[in-house]
């Protein structure tokens, strides 16, 4: 029973991931894709390791499981976040018809942000 | 002191975790448990002024309740937050409209900031890009719903401060 519990949600989190990167692919630009790839990815890899939890229990291999699912957990958002900053930093802009840029506006140097209008191709290629 | 013997505890922990040093007969492995005692004290030598860890915080049997609530909730937040996404993935015109908004948190200590930011990131449309030391933080929007810092405060930062300050803070 926890057999066929486990394998339906290494199913499931096997499909976030799936979507993650089609986001991956899709999306226009850094920001946007670090959306896409951190919360399917970090959903569908906890789900993985827990689904690794409910098929094997509490021995050995399920409770590195669960450490690596809280691990994974912390870091993959702590990662975009210091790829967000960095890319902001490095002076890719949000998008083409972004509706706001408080970011830019508070805290980047001005003249990055007025000649940053034909830097959004660059941001497509990365 | 505490501080030290709290890193100590906590690093053997998750030592145990995955040495994982007891055998199905019963019996213990003395060499993983001695060499994981030398490594968290090592651990604990070196790096107790990088963790924050205040075991009178960390013991306190409250904080731990209201994790233990909040965390359905945030798997909640973090399983909508896949389906936006899958929804915008998969709609043939990409309905996203980006920006970076500023909001303003309530929260004052390093660990609460960071929680705050985290779950920020792992739920709908949003991803924190820096906070700074004054308590405001700038945070990506898939679909932005208002540029204004209030309103935007009250979407994206309140459904989580509540919980934070009750658990971390």
């Amino acid at each position: 029973m926890n057999e066929v519990i486990g394998f339906i949600i290494i199913a499931v989190g096997l499909v976030f991931d799936l979507f993650g990167c089609i986001g991956l692919v899709r999306m226009p630009n850094v920001y946007t894709r670090l959306q896409a790839a951190t919360k399917c990815v970090t959903l569908g890899t906890c789900s993985i390791l827990f689904g690794v939890l409910c098929i094997t229990g509490f021995g050995p291999t399920g409770v590195k499981a669960l450490v690596c699912l809280v691990f994974v957990a912390i870091t993959s958002p702590t990662a975009a976040h210091a790829i967000a900053r960095g890319s902001h930093k490095f002076g890719i802009h949000v998008h083409k018809d972004a509706v706001t840029d408080k970011y830019a506006e508070e805290i980047d140097d001005p003249s990055v942000v007025s000649s940053g209008s034909n830097d959004q191709e660059e941001g497509e290629t990365l | 002191m505490g501080r030290r013997i709290g890193t100590f505890v906590a690093s053997f922990i998750v030592w145990c975790l995955l040495a994982y040093p007891w055998s199905e007969a019963g019996g213990w492995d003395w060499q993983s448990i001695i060499v994981g005692l030398g490594a968290a004290a090592l651990v604990a030598v070196i790096l107790s002024d990088a963790l924050a860890l205040r075991p009178a915080k960390f013991l306190n049997p409250v904080r731990w309740f209201w994790a233990a609530v909040y965390l359905p909730v945030f798997i909640y937040y973090c399983i909508v937050a896949n389906l936006h996404v899958m929804y915008l993935v998969l709609h043939p015109d990409l309905p996203i409209k980006p920006g970076v908004v500023k909001v303003k948190t309530r929260l004052v200590s390093n660990a609460a900031r960071t929680a705050l930011a985290n779950s920020i990131t792992l739920t709908p449309g949003t991803l924190t890009v820096d906070v700074t030391d004054d308590g405001y933080l700038y945070v990506h929007w898939l679909v932005v719903e208002s540029a204004e810092m209030k309103a935007a405060t009250e979407k994206i930062v309140e459904r989580f401060e509540g919980w934070l300050e009750r658990i971390i803070e």
